[in-house]
């Protein structure tokens, strides 16, 4: 994806935290100890970076659905398809293509 | 057949198969209260205690008040509600049979005060409005949801099943997969209820207020960054015939307590 800076790890995990900017920590856990509430809805974050490599995790922040269907993981950069999206969001992603990058830099140090 | 045909096959049984197949079993469902800690249950269940019991008080009032100078009471129709009024609530929405139109219970209060009383209806999400709500629910406290599609509503019912599968939103999820699917877990934090509608309308903690299911349902939209229908709309109507389907026979708790 055409991106207009470097990835920044830091700021990714600043994402991942985010209850309200990545959300990935409703559904998520992982080794965040700052964070009290963390979901059980899919796997830990933990070790991410070991199983997948950056490609792998880049594609599954952008519509995880090309790999499962029926997952529950929201499509971080997909702008259309969605049913009945709401006006604020209408035609935007949820995260740019610089913070997926970011994200994508940051799960690829979670290593067990 | 071959696999792919197989497949289709299997997909087309299942979506003419029982509504609930792949849904929570019957002798598995859950209500808020059933799945809520010990103090939220003990404050739902001591009436003194329980907030959304003042909003009863209001509506008893209301109940028994002229709207206007000269102007009938729903009293002054129906009567003792405790009596006229008992099981209501447990079987709405319903279809008017003079009108053959599909109200639910807050259309219902409303059509009462244009039509009977001759005055301007009270908003829905209004205090007045829920407080009737709240009064009329109390009269079915304990008593079996009843199913929409034996009444009538299967048209309803099926639409509202295929707005409870649709995927809505930025966030691309549907209600069954965090109700049906994923309930009981925990959504950074929240444990995820079955979504039965039992114990509207309710006094929710996080609101400090008593509220109606359309903006419980409003609230689920939001999170997954939807656009909500309009307050009243005929979806919403469809979405809660289907919810009370899904819960047909549980025990209305209303009006209830909840986080
Ligand atoms: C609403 C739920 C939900 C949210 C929010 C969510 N995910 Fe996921 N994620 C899942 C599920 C469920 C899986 C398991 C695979 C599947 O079902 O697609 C998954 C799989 C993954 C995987 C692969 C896990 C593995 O090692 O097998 C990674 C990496 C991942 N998610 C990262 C993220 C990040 C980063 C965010 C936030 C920017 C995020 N997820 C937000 C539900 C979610
Ligand atoms: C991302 C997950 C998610 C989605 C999608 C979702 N909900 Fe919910 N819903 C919740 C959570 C979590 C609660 C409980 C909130 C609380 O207790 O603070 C809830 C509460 C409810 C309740 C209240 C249950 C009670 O006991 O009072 C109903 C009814 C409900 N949802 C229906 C729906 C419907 C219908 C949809 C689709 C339009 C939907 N939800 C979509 C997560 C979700």
């Amino acid at each position: 994806m055409p991106v207009s800076r470097p990835p920044d790890p830091e700021n990714g995990r600043r994402i991942v935290v985010d209850r309200r900017k990545g959300l990935c920590l409703l559904c998520h856990s992982g080794p965040f100890p700052e964070v009290r509430f963390q979901g059980d809805l899919a796997p830990s974050l933990a070790g991410a970076g070991s199983r997948w490599n950056p490609a792998q995790l880049r594609a599954r922040l952008i519509d995880s659905r090309l790999f499962n269907g029926e997952t529950i993981m929201p499509p971080y950069f997909r702008a259309e398809g969605q049913f009945r999206m709401a006006g604020a969001f209408k035609g935007r992603t949820i995260l740019t293509a610089e913070e997926v990058e970011d994200v994508t830099a940051f799960l690829s140090t979670l290593r067990e | 057949m071959t696999g792919q045909t197989g497949r289709a096959f299997a997909l087309a049984v299942f979506l003419l198969g029982p509504a609930s197949a792949d849904d929570i079993p019957a002798n598995q469902r859950l209500s808020g209260y059933d799945m809520m800690g010990a103090e939220a249950q003990a404050m739902q269940r001591d009436d003194f205690a329980n907030p959304a019991m003042l909003a009863v008080k209001e509506g008893e009032g209301l109940w028994k008040a002229a709207p206007a100078e000269g102007r009938p009471s729903c009293q002054s129709c129906h009567g003792d509600a405790a009596a006229t009024m008992k099981g209501v609530a447990a079987r709405y929405p319903a279809r008017e049979a003079s009108t053959g139109r599909v109200l639910d219970l807050p259309g219902r209060v409303q059509a009462c005060q244009t039509e009977r009383q001759g005055v301007a209806p009270v908003a829905r999400d209004s205090t007045g409005l829920l407080a009737l709500e709240a009064y009329l629910a109390l009269q079915s406290r304990g008593l079996p949801l009843a199913s929409p599609r034996a009444r009538g509503l299967e048209d309803a019912a099926s639409r509202g099943e295929a707005l409870y599968r649709q995927r809505f939103g930025q966030l691309d999820l549907s209600c069954a997969q965090c109700h049906s699917q994923n309930w009981g877990r925990s959504l950074g934090g929240t444990r995820i209820p079955q979504a039965h509608p039992t114990g509207y309308p309710l006094f929710r903690m996080e609101w400090q207020a008593i509220g109606s299911l359309q903006r419980r349902l409003r609230n689920c939209m939001t999170g997954i960054r939807a656009e909500p229908f309009p307050a009243g709309a005929p979806e919403w109507i469809d979405l809660e015939i289907y919810l009370k389907e899904r819960a047909a026979g549980m025990a209305m708790d209303a009006p209830a307590v909840r986080p």
